[in-house]
């Protein structure tokens, strides 16, 4: 237990955090799912999470954005910090807060609607553009950010569920940005993607880097070292170890996360 | 690793496919699969079987009810009959004497039927809403008054039924002697030179003869009854002796009686086999003399010769002459020649018909007019019901049904659409919506007939409501489908996947908007589809109608939901229950509206399913 509070005390990063949390404690009913974990997510970066299946780390990425709330036994303790506010304040609007913090989903699930309402739904709602012109100007500027202009600017009014798959996850990315979030969580994005697709969306999440703070999922090993500037890997519900990428990769602290890497479990 | 290593290592439990078990078993799967596929055809085959029956009798049945035949008719409106004043008021002519008109049109035509009882004949050819035609377009133009007019008159629903050819056939053959009859009208005689009835009497004769052997045969078997009623009395008389040498007074006078009535019964038999006896002989000898001549009655095929240009009905028929009576006079009482005159037979006896002779000689005369059309019954959509079955309509049932699902759709759409999303998304999961489940489940396996006795109990009983309204129609039919709209609905909201109701979550939305802007939508095909299976349900429904009195004879097409009404399934069963014939190709005719109704409503909800359909 004291190993943990250890790990995270160490890994505080120079740069002011975007999301801390703290002993966050995560139960679906009588299972204990996530144990005390504390973290620190440096602002504009990267942070890749890694863990064999089941331990925590897709459970610990929806608490960010409170998407556990909606899973009726699922309890949570501890603290969240987004920008120094507590996630948790009951005077906080959850529906805000999941404004601010976008998510990206495993498996792509754009609405069946039209590429363009897809991406306008946000914004729409969010009031962050009445006319058309300027839900246009948000349409084609998210979607060129998620690097899908270009095949999609002639059929904006098809159908979403139409595109590749790979197309459709950056659909979703420009979903997300559309509402200009400061935070986007992606869980596994990649997971249901060819290789190529696969290649689309790393170079689309370094891209974004330098606007958005992004917390990504993988069970790809290959993938954290590309894509990320930090790692943390979750074993059995425990954070085990969070480091810079580099120093996870190549110089791990703790045995665990050496097996880990080198193919030993999971 | 090649096979040869593979059985060296590990043989023993590697199929042997070439075995005869093996093949046996596989022969066996062939078998059991060709034997499946049997069975389901032959389930096919029955089931659409039953299914062309119904569907063929319902057709056959009601179709020819959607055409209708009228006279049409030159009548001259006479000022005397609907305007005596020269008012040309409406209200007036609206109550004008247009029976009379068209009674005289009629009169005119066959004027031989003077005596009371030909007139009523005559004219009970026509409907009693015969004259409606004639009177709406009198009173939309009064200038009609005075004037000739050629309108349609409605024909009763038997003459109906006879043109559509279920009364009787009819064949004809040219005659082949000279025919010369006694007079032109009435009771007359007529012989011809040739034996050119003889082939009838003989088929007469044979009827005669049949009838004699029935005869014999009661007879014999009133016998055989006469003869073990003797053997009764002697075993009577018997006990009768046995009392009195007994001397039991009591025992002998009960014998005594029992005795006497006995006897009386006995005799009463004995006259009965006798007469029998006489009248089978009476016909034998009639049947063996083929010279004598027959009556006919009403149970044997009529027989007519048409001559002259009328039409005379054979009452007694010998083989080259007969006596008959006049339907349609004779234009003259000359002799006609071979082959001008024919022998006409209606197949069907009398007796077995609901038209006579007469009348279908008088129909015959109007069809050989021209003056008799058959048209599409637009009547059948354009009125209420009616005790007269050529009257009656099914628009007032149409409308009910129409203003009773109105009701229900109102009513049950929004409460049900509701609930579902309230159950399916937002209610909390405990015991008590657990209850509230089990219950609306419950709800839909109850019979319909106890929805029908709430609504009497609660609507009619303490609300007040009126009754037969379709108002309370709609009310009870709308608890009555609310369970499968709930059960639908719930069961489309939760077949949109989840992760659309997240990617709205992700990116914002609240749970309600999530819900009303994505989930909704996307279930409301299915929601619709299931709504409208709902609303064909309750359209087929008869029973809860039938507890709050929707049932009730009622002519006026209903205006408004708290008026009495009835609805289509209610009216079929009403017109099923009535005797008259022509009822029941109403029925079936109302039955195929129905069931248009059905297909279609069944037809969109399918294309809406299909339409709407989207795979993930």
């Amino acid at each position: 237990m004291d190993a943990h509070v250890d790990n995270t005390t160490r890994n505080i990063v120079d740069t002011k955090p975007k999301v801390t949390a703290r002993d966050v404690n995560v139960y679906y009913g009588e299972k204990h799912a996530l144990k005390n974990v504390s973290i620190d997510v440096p602002e504009r970066s990267v942070m890749a999470f890694i863990g064999p299946s089941g331990c925590g780390k897709s459970t610990f990425l929806r608490c960010i954005n409170r998407m556990n709330d909606t899973i009726p036994i699922c309890r949570v303790t501890g603290e969240i910090k987004v920008d120094d506010r507590d996630i948790h304040d009951p005077k906080l609007d959850v529906v805000q807060l999941r404004a601010r913090i976008g998510m990206v989903f495993q498996k792509p699930n754009p609405f069946p609607k039209s590429i363009w309402d897809n991406v306008a739904y946000g914004p729409r709602l969010h009031g962050l553009a009445t006319s058309k012109a300027d839900l246009d100007a948000i349409v084609e500027d998210s979607l060129t950010k998620a690097g899908l202009w270009k095949e999609v600017k002639d059929r904006l009014q098809d159908s979403g569920t139409g595109l590749s798959g790979g197309q459709q996850q950056r659909l979703c990315i420009a979903r997300a940005i559309a509402v200009d979030p400061e935070v986007i969580l992606m869980d596994e994005p990649c997971s249901a993607l060819d290789p190529i697709a696969t290649a689309h969306i790393e170079e689309l999440i370094d891209h974004l880097r330098s606007r958005f703070t992004i917390i990504i999922v993988t069970h790809s090993m290959q993938q954290a070292s590309r894509v990320s500037q930090r790692t943390a890997f979750f074993h059995l519900g425990n954070l085990v170890e969070e480091g810079s990428t580099e120093q996870i990769f190549t110089n791990p602290h703790e045995t665990r996360t050496q097996d880990y890497i080198t193919g030993r479990f999971g | 690793m090649t096979d040869a290593t593979m059985m060296d290592v590990a043989p023993t439990r590697r199929i042997d496919f070439d075995s005869a078990a093996a093949q046996n078993r596989v022969k066996a799967r062939y078998r059991a699969e060709a034997r499946f596929r049997a069975y389901g055809i032959a389930a096919l085959v029955v089931t659409t079987l039953f299914l062309v029956m119904l569907l063929g009798d319902v057709l056959i049945k009601g179709l020819p009810a959607f055409w209708q035949h009228s006279l049409t008719l030159e009548v001259s409106v006479a000022a005397a009959d609907v305007d005596p004043q020269g008012t040309g008021r409406p209200e007036v002519l609206r109550a004008g004497d247009y029976t009379a008109i068209v009674r005289r049109t009629l009169s005119d035509r066959f004027p031989e039927a003077k005596s009371r009882q030909d007139r009523k004949l005559l004219f009970g050819l026509l409907s009693s809403g015969a004259t409606d035609v004639l009177r709406d377009r009198v009173v939309a133009d009064p200038s009609l008054v005075g004037k000739t007019v050629r309108v349609p008159v409605l024909l009763s629903d038997d003459v109906d039924l006879y043109f559509k050819g279920a009364s009787t056939k009819i064949v004809d053959r040219a005659g082949r002697g000279i025919l010369t009859a006694s007079a032109a009208t009435g009771e007359i005689t007529v012989s011809s030179t040739s034996n050119d009835f003889a082939d009838e009497l003989v088929a007469i004769k044979k009827s005669v003869k049949v009838r004699a052997d029935a005869m014999s045969t009661e007879a014999d078997r009133l016998a055989a009854v006469v003869h073990d009623m003797a053997a009764d009395i002697e075993t009577v008389e018997k006990s009768l002796a046995a009392a009195r040498s007994s001397g039991d007074a009591a025992a002998v006078e009960r014998a005594e009686k029992d005795v006497a009535n006995r006897r009386t019964d006995l005799a009463a038999m004995q006259a009965k086999v006798t007469e029998n006896r006489d009248a089978a002989r009476e016909l034998t000898r009639r049947f063996d003399d083929p010279k004598t001549p027959e009556t006919l009655d009403a149970s044997l095929p009529s027989l007519l010769v048409a001559m002259n240009g009328g039409l005379v009905k054979i009452t007694r028929l010998g083989d080259v002459s007969f006596q008959g009576r006049v339907l349609l006079p004779l234009k003259s009482t000359a002799d006609a020649a071979a082959g001008s005159w024919k022998l006409v037979t209606y197949q069907t006896p009398e007796a077995n018909r609901r038209v006579t002779d007469q009348e279908i000689a008088w129909l015959e005369a109007l069809r050989a007019d021209g003056v008799v059309t058959n048209a599409f019954n637009t009547a059948f959509f354009t009125t209420g019901d009616s005790r007269e079955a050529e009257l009656a309509g099914i628009r007032g049932a149409l409308v009910g049904t129409a203003l009773t699902l109105l009701v229900t759709l109102a009513i049950c759409l929004p409460l049900g659409v509701a609930a579902a999303i309230y159950l399916e998304e937002f209610a909390p999961k405990n015991r008590v919506t657990d209850l509230i489940e089990v219950n609306i489940n419950n709800l839909a396996a109850v019979p319909s007939i106890v929805f029908g006795l709430l609504g009497l109990a609660v609507f009619l009983n303490f609300f007040d409501l009126p009754r037969s309204a379709p108002v309370v129609g709609g009310l009870v039919l709308a608890l009555l489908v609310m369970p499968t709209i709930i059960i639908a609905s719930r069961a489309a909201l939760k077949a949109v996947p989840p992760s659309i109701k997240e990617a709205a979550l992700g990116v914002g939305a609240s749970h309600q908007q999530a819900i009303f802007h994505h989930v909704l939508p996307l279930a409301l095909p299915g929601i619709m589809t299931g709504t409208i299976i709902g609303m064909a349900h309750a359209l087929g429904e008869t029973a809860p109608l039938l507890m709050i009195g929707m049932v009730a004879f009622i002519v006026d097409v209903p205006g408004s939901i708290t008026e009495a009404a009835t609805v289509l399934p209610v009216q079929i069963y009403l017109w099923s229950d009535l005797p008259e014939v022509a009822f029941q190709s109403k029925t079936a005719a109302a039955i195929i509206v129905l069931l248009g109704f059905l297909f279609v409503m069944n037809g969109t909800a399918i294309w809406l399913r299909k339409k709407f359909e989207r795979r993930w």
